[in-house]
C-alpha cells in the first residue's frame, strides 16, 4: 500500500477548474516532484494534500485513511509538513524560536505549567531544544541561530523554513519549490540537504520544482500537470521522453 | 629538558596523569560546549593510534589530515605521532592537486578527512594516489551511499583500537616509549609564492624548545583558555594548539562551525590569542562600521573615550609616564567604553595576543592599545618552527617585529637578508635536498627577507628580497611596502604594486566589499555585486583619494601613477594568493596581464573578458570593462 494516495482529485474555484480528476500514489520512503507549466495546479494539488483546500470530488488517503474531511492541523499531527512558496516565517523572531514553533504539536506541557516555565515546562523545552539543535546541525545554521529572521538572506530563510518543518518531524515533507530565487551554489546546497533528509531520516519527500535538472536528478518519480490534468507520470527517464509533456513544454509543431 | 618528556605522546600522558578531569578540548556542538578532559583526550588517541597500527601503519610513516579544526584533528596527529609516525597538515581549502600533491609527496598511507567535501576531494584522485591505503573520514554525514573500499570512518577506527587495547594492553605504553625527541613530529607544507609546496620536517625537539622559547617571553597559564580557529595546517596554529599546549596544559577550544568563530570568541573570552592581520583589521572594520549605526549617546561616548585610549597607548609607545589626570579620565573611559567594547569583541580576558605573517598597520596597532588590547607582532618562518622575533611586554614598535626570543640568533647578511638560528631549524624538507642546501647554509635558515636590526636590537622586514624591484630608470623600490600602506586604508582589502623594469608605478586595487558598500550606502549609491561597486565612479573618487595619501608619503620617484579596480577580490582559489593570502605576484601579473598593458597605455578603460573557476574545479565566462584612473 502506498504511503500517500491522491485518488481523482477535483478542485474548483466557481467555473475555474483548477484540478480536473488527478490521481498518483506515492512511496514511503520516496522523493516525488511534480512538476509542469505555470497555472498547471501544482500549488493547488499541495494544498489539497496539505489541507489548505478542501477538492469537490476525490481522496486524500494517508496511511490507508481517508484524511480528505481533515483540517491542516489534524493533517501536521499524522506527519505531515510543509514548506511555502513565499516564506512563512515569523520574521520578527529568532530562527530558534520560529524553530521551536515548530515543536508546537509534540508539546505536552499545558499553558499554566509552561506559564510557571520551572518543572515540568523547562525539562520539556530541554527535550525539545535538543531535538531543534540536531536540526541546526544537520542544515548547517549553527552561525544565524539566534539571528532574526527578517535579517536574513533569502536563500537562508528557505532553509530556515525547511528547518520548521523538520521541527515537526514529518513522515513526509511537502516542500512548494524549495529552490526559487537561488543561485547555483544555493541550489547545490539545498538539493544535497533535501537528498540527506530523503536519506538520513527516511522522510518521504513531494516536491514542486522548476529546476528541470535538479528534478531529474534527485527525485525517484514525476508527476508532470497540465491545465489541471496528469499527463504524465513515471521514472525522471519515462517522464523526459513522453511526447505529451515536450508538447506542454515547448509547444506543439505546426 | 627532563628526559622522558621528549615527544608529544609522552606529554599527553603526563597530562592525563596530573591533570585528569581538566577539560584539554572543547568542541560547540548542538548550541552547547562539550568538553574533553585530558584522559578523554588521551584515551581517545590510543585509541585511534592502536586503530592505526591494526590497519598496517608502521613506524615512521605518515597521516596527512585535511579538515576544519576540531578534536579529531589533534587527535589524528597525536595518534601518528604515538604510533612513532607523523602527522601531515593540508589546508582545508586546497583544491584537488594541492591536496594529492601532498599526500603523494609525504608518501601518506592514511588520510584523515572532516567530512564528505574532503572525502570527495581525495576519492577523485585516488587513482594517483597508490601509497594511500586507507581515507578515513570524521563526519559521517551523507557518507551513507558511499562504499569505496578504501573508506572507513573514525569511530570504526577507535573500535578496532579498542579491541587492540583489550587484546595487548601494554602496546600503547610500549608505543609511547620508544618515541624520541629528535623523531619526525610533523611534516609543514609551506605555501610558498612560486613552485610546489616544501614539505619542512619538524622534530618533537625542534617544536619543544620553541614552545619554550615562547613561553618564557609571552607566558601561557595551565587555566588560560585558547580558541583554535586558523588552519591547524599552519604552523603558528599547531604551535599553540599542540605544542604549547600539551606543555603548558591549557584549554583548546574548537568553534562550532568557522562562521561563528566571532561568537565563539566572544563566548569563551579566551586568555591568549594568535591571529594574521585580517582578522585584526576585520575586528576593527567591524567596531568602526557597528559604531557609524549606533545610536547617537553611544557613538558620543565611543568618541569622548577613544581620544584618551589613543593618548594613552602612545605615551606608553613613547614610554612616557602617564600624567594623574590623564590617568583618572582613563579609568572613566575603561568602565564606559573599553570594558564592555572588549567585552563584546571577547577581548576582556586576553593576557597576551600577537599577529604575524604580515605588517599590521599602525592605526590598527593604535586601536587595540587604546583599549588596553596588548597586541605585538612575532615573526618567523615554519623551517624555524615559527617564530623567531617578537615584541617584548611594554616595548612595541609599529615598524619592527620585535627582539629575537631566547636562544635564537638573528643577524643580517652582507646582502641585506634576514638570517636566523636555533635548536628549532628543520633538520630539512622532505625529499627534497637541493631545497634544504639552498636555504639552510652553515647552520643559518636563509629567510629570503630583506631587512635590517635597529639600534635597540629589533628586527625591521622591509619585503621579500626577490621582490625589491626597480624602474626602467633604476629607481629601487619594494611593492609590498607600498601595497601594505595602501592596505592600511580600510577601504582596501589587497593591492597589487606594478612596477618592474616599467617607466613608473602602478597599482591594481581590490576594494573591501563590507566597508566600501556601507559607504555607498549612506552615500545613497546603489549597487549589485562586487563588480558592478568596484566600476563606479564614485568608488573610484574615493578610492582617489585614499591612494593619494599614500602618495603623499612616498618619494617623489617612487609615487603611483595610475590605478585600477579590479572586477573580482583575488582569492587563493584562482591561485591568485597563497593560502595564508599572500599575493603570488608572478601569476597575478600573467593573469592580468590585459589590464596592466592597459595601464601602461593611454587607453582609459579595458574590457575583461576571462573564465572563472570554481573550488569544485567548474568554470564561468565572465564579461566586463574595467575604468583607469590617473593620478596627478
Amino acid at each position: 500500500m502506498a504511503q500517500l494516495e491522491v485518488k481523482n482529485i477535483t478542485l474548483r474555484f466557481g467555473g475555474v477548474t483548477a484540478i480536473k480528476g488527478v490521481g498518483f500514489n506515492v512511496e514511503q520512503g520516496t522523493i516525488h516532484a511534480i512538476i509542469g507549466p505555470n497555472g498547471a495546479g501544482k500549488t493547488s494539488m499541495l494544498n489539497c494534500i496539505s489541507g489548505v483546500y478542501r477538492p469537490q470530488e476525490g481522496q486524500i488517503v494517508l496511511n490507508g485513511q481517508d484524511i480528505t474531511a481533515l483540517s491542516p492541523y489534524a493533517r501536521t499531527g499524522m506527519g505531515l509538513a510543509r514548506t511555502f512558496q513565499n516564506i512563512a516565517l515569523f520574521k520578527g523572531m529568532s530562527v530558534l524560536d520560529n524553530l521551536l514553533i515548530g515543536r508546537h504539536t509534540h508539546q505536552k506541557t499545558g499553558v499554566l505549567a509552561g506559564g510557571i516555565y520551572y518543572g515540568s515546562g523547562q525539562k520539556e523545552e530541554v527535550v525539545h531544544r535538543e531535538y531543534v539543535e540536531d536540526i541546526i546541525d544537520f542544515l548547517e545554521i549553527e552561525s544565524i541561530r539566534k539571528k532574526t529572521v527578517g535579517t536574513l538572506a533569502y536563500g537562508l530563510q528557505k532553509r530556515v523554513e525547511l528547518a520548521r518543518a523538520l521541527a515537526l518531524e514529518p513522515k513526509i515533507l511537502l516542500l512548494d519549490e524549495p529552490m526559487a530565487g537561488m543561485n547555483a551554489e544555493e541550489k547545490e546546497d539545498m538539493a544535497r540537504f533535501v537528498l540527506d533528509i530523503n536519506e538520513d531520516r527516511g522522510t518521504t519527500i513531494i516536491m514542486i520544482e522548476h529546476d528541470m535538472g535538479v528534478v531529474m536528478d534527485i527525485s525517484n518519480r514525476v508527476v508532470v500537470l497540465n491545465f489541471g490534468q496528469k499527463i504524465a507520470d513515471g521514472t525522471p527517464h519515462e517522464v523526459q521522453r513522453s511526447s505529451d509533456v515536450q508538447k506542454a513544454y515547448l509547444g506543439q509543431e505546426a | 629538558m627532563s628526559e622522558d618528556l621528549d615527544t608529544f605522546p609522552k606529554l599527553l600522558a603526563r597530562n592525563a596523569r596530573e591533570f585528569g578531569s581538566k577539560p584539554a578540548l572543547r568542541e560547540k556542538e548542538f548550541g552547547i560546549w562539550q568538553a574533553l578532559s585530558w584522559q578523554q583526550y588521551h584515551d581517545k588517541v590510543r585509541d585511534f593510534s592502536l586503530g592505526l597500527v591494526s590497519l598496517g601503519f608502521e613506524r615512521g610513516d605518515k597521516v596527512a589530515i585535511i579538515g576544519n579544526n576540531r578534536p579529531e584533528w589533534v587527535c589524528a596527529e597525536l595518534a601518528a605521532q604515538g604510533a612513532g609516525g607523523a602527522g601531515v597538515g593540508i589546508y582545508q581549502d586546497s583544491n584537488l592537486t594541492e591536496v594529492a600533491f601532498v599526500i603523494d609527496h609525504c608518501d601518506a598511507k592514511f588520510v584523515v578527512a572532516e567530512d564528505q567535501e574532503q572525502v570527495d576531494k581525495i576519492l577523485d584522485m585516488i587513482d594517483k594516489l597508490p601509497k594511500l591505503k586507507n581515507v578515513i573520514y570524521a563526519e559521517p554525514r551523507g557518507m551513507r551511499k558511499y562504499d569505496h573500499p578504501a573508506l572507513i570512518s573514525f569511530a570504526a577506527v577507535e573500535e578496532k583500537g579498542r579491541a587492540m587495547h583489550q587484546a595487548e594492553p601494554s602496546r600503547w605504553e610500549q608505543n609511547i616509549a620508544a618515541g624520541k625527541g629528535s623523531d619526525a613530529a610533523i611534516i609543514s607544507y609551506t605555501s610558498g609564492t612560486t613552485g610546489s609546496p616544501k614539505g619542512a620536517v619538524l622534530t618533537f625537539d625542534n617544536l619543544i624548545v620553541m614552545a619554550k622559547s615562547v613561553n618564557a617571553v609571552d607566558q601561557k597559564l595551565q587555566s588560560d583558555e585558547f580558541v583554535s580557529f586558523l588552519p591547524l595546517a599552519w604552523i603558528g596554529e599547531q604551535m599553540v594548539s599542540v605544542t604549547i599546549s600539551l606543555l603548558v596544559g591549557f584549554t583548546i577550544n574548537f568553534p562550532e562551525d568557522p562562521s561563528t568563530v566571532t561568537e565563539d570568541i566572544r563566548e569563551i573570552g579566551p586568555h591568549s590569542m594568535f591571529a594574521p592581520p585580517r582578522i585584526w583589521e576585520n575586528m576593527t572594520s567591524t567596531v568602526q562600521v557597528k559604531i557609524m549605526d549606533t545610536t547617537r549617546f553611544k557613538r558620543w561616548m565611543y568618541e569622548w573615550a577613544m581620544p584618551i585610549g589613543y593618548q594613552i597607548a602612545d605615551l606608553k609607545f613613547k614610554k612616557q609616564p602617564v600624567p594623574l589626570g590623564l590617568a583618572l579620565l582613563h579609568k572613566l573611559s575603561y568602565w564606559a567604553l573599553f570594558r564592555p567594547l572588549k567585552e563584546r569583541l571577547g577581548l576582556s580576558n586576553l593576557r597576551t595576543c600577537s599577529t604575524g605573517g604580515a605588517a599590521l598597520g599602525p592605526d590598527v596597532f593604535r586601536f587595540f592599545h587604546a583599549l588596553g588590547v596588548p597586541l605585538k607582532q612575532l615573526y618567523g618562518q615554519t623551517e624555524i618552527s615559527g617564530i623567531s622575533c617578537i615584541h617584548p611586554d611594554g616595548d612595541v614598535q609599529f615598524h619592527t617585529v620585535g627582539k629575537p626570543i631566547p636562544g635564537t640568533d638573528v643577524k643580517i647578511s652582507a646582502d641585506g637578508e634576514i638570517l636566523s638560528r636555533s635548536a628549532s631549524i628543520t633538520p630539512g624538507y622532505y625529499k627534497n635536498d637541493d631545497a634544504t642546501k639552498q636555504t639552510i647554509r652553515g647552520g643559518w635558515l636563509h629567510s629570503g627577507d630583506a631587512g635590517y636590526l635597529t639600534d635597540d636590537g629589533h628586527l625591521v622586514v622591509i619585503d621579500r628580497i626577490k621582490d625589491v624591484m626597480r624602474l626602467a630608470d633604476g629607481t629601487q623600490f619594494s611593492p609590498q611596502y607600498i601595497e601594505n600602506r595602501l592596505k592600511f586604508s580600510p577601504y582596501i582589502k589587497e593591492a597589487v604594486v606594478i612596477g618592474n623594469d616599467r617607466p613608473q608605478l602602478t597599482a591594481m586595487i581590490c576594494i573591501d566589499m563590507s566597508i566600501v558598500g556601507k559607504w555607498a550606502e549612506n552615500q545613497k549609491i546603489s549597487y549589485t555585486t562586487y563588480t558592478d561597486l568596484a566600476a563606479k565612479e564614485s568608488v573610484y573618487g574615493l578610492l582617489e583619494k585614499e591612494v593619494e595619501k599614500v602618495n603623499e608619503t612616498l618619494p617623489q620617484a617612487a609615487k603611483l601613477k595610475r590605478f585600477v579596480l579590479l572586477y573580482k577580490e583575488l582569492d587563493a582559489d584562482d591561485e591568485e594568493l597563497t593560502r595564508t593570502r599572500k599575493v603570488r605576484r608572478g601569476f597575478v601579473e600573467d593573469r592580468y596581464k590585459d589590464v596592466i598593458d592597459a595601464l601602461y597605455s593611454d587607453k582609459t578603460d579595458v574590457p575583461i573578458d576571462t573564465t572563472i573557476k570554481f573550488q569544485d574545479g567548474k568554470t564561468a565566462r565572465f564579461q566586463t570593462t574595467l575604468l583607469l584612473r590617473d593620478l596627478t
